[in-house]
């Protein structure tokens, strides 16, 4: 990778990427984007969301997952930071707490890839049998 | 907080909350004064004086998803223990400015840590504010701009890896040249 002196030379790799972008089927629909919403309040940050952030950003990419990852408040959930919402395209969103590197690794691999639940989800949305 | 670079990711969400559309960072490290400063300024809703009064006070907070507000408190402290001080000022309408100063040498201040990450993922994640980082020492000067970023990227995603590594390695690079 090219490193760069001043943010004039963002543009040469900005156009190195567009022509690569152009090479993979990308679809501007937002709705078939994996949403990864990672908590970042002072309970995230200190119980280390930014690595946590980083880690989905990093390994989403490496799997070739289209996926946006953004940050979002304090769910309310500070016992169980770092705390991150999921949702996969037309499902209703999950949200899975302390999220460290190995916890992520398995929410990718198992939830975000092949769709299957894993251990560790805070019920925040759910219905009950007569709904 | 382990670091000053926590802070800021923290403090910045005071600052999008109270939808400012500009947000200054400035961090200076002077040896000769060994000082060391934190300030961040914002032109968001800001505060009347009794929400002021009552921001370092850690049972108080505007959310309503839980009783604490620890994000101020927790920098004031660290400032405190490190023979530093806290400041903060508010006027409604105008914004509001968080000064935070430390003993450079003092043992108990944070370190500045991964500040390129913090100031990445806020990119990221604020893609509607202007944020400015300025960086200084006493052997130079290093200032970013969202703008510019922007500017050169003609809206192509901040997350695509080698515009993520080329903007982090940028920051690195140009705060370690002047370290």
């Amino acid at each position: 990778m090219s490193k760069i002196k001043s943010l004039s030379d963002l543009k040469k790799i900005k156009e190195e990427v567009q022509s690569k972008m152009k090479l993979r089927e990308n679809s501007d629909n937002p709705e078939q984007f994996v949403q990864v919403k990672v908590g970042m309040a002072t309970c995230g940050i200190a119980s280390g969301a930014k690595d946590t952030m980083k880690f989905f950003i990093e390994e989403l990419e490496l799997q070739a997952v289209d996926a946006v990852v953004t940050q979002t408040g304090c769910m309310g959930y500070c016992y169980a930071e770092p705390t991150v919402e999921v949702i996969l395209p037309g499902k209703e969103p999950v949200v899975f707490g302390y999220v460290n590197k190995n916890k992520a690794e398995e929410i990718i691999d198992t939830y975000i890839k092949k769709g299957k639940l894993v251990d560790g989800i805070i019920p925040i949305s759910f219905k009950t049998i007569d709904e | 907080m382990k670091t000053l670079s926590d802070h800021i990711l923290d403090i910045i969400q005071n600052s999008v909350k109270a939808e400012a559309t500009l947000i200054e960072i400035m961090v200076d490290f002077n040896k000769n004064k060994d000082l060391c400063t934190l300030k961040i300024t914002d032109n968001g809703c800001g505060m009347n004086k009794e929400t002021l009064s009552k921001a370092t006070d850690p049972f108080f907070t505007s959310r309503n998803t839980r009783k604490v507000g620890l994000g101020l408190p927790l920098l004031k402290q660290n400032a405190e223990m490190s023979n530093g001080s806290f400041i903060i000022s508010s006027e409604p309408g105008e914004g509001t400015s968080v000064e935070a100063d430390f003993q450079l040498s003092n043992i108990d201040r944070p370190e500045l840590g991964d500040v390129w990450n913090t100031i990445y993922l806020s990119l990221l994640g604020n893609e509607n504010i202007e944020l400015k980082y300025i960086h200084s020492t006493e052997k130079g000067r290093f200032e970013l701009s969202s703008n510019e970023i922007r500017e050169n990227l003609e809206g192509v995603s901040l997350q695509q890896k080698e515009i993520r590594e080329a903007i982090t390695d940028y920051i690195k690079n140009s705060i370690k040249e002047i370290q």
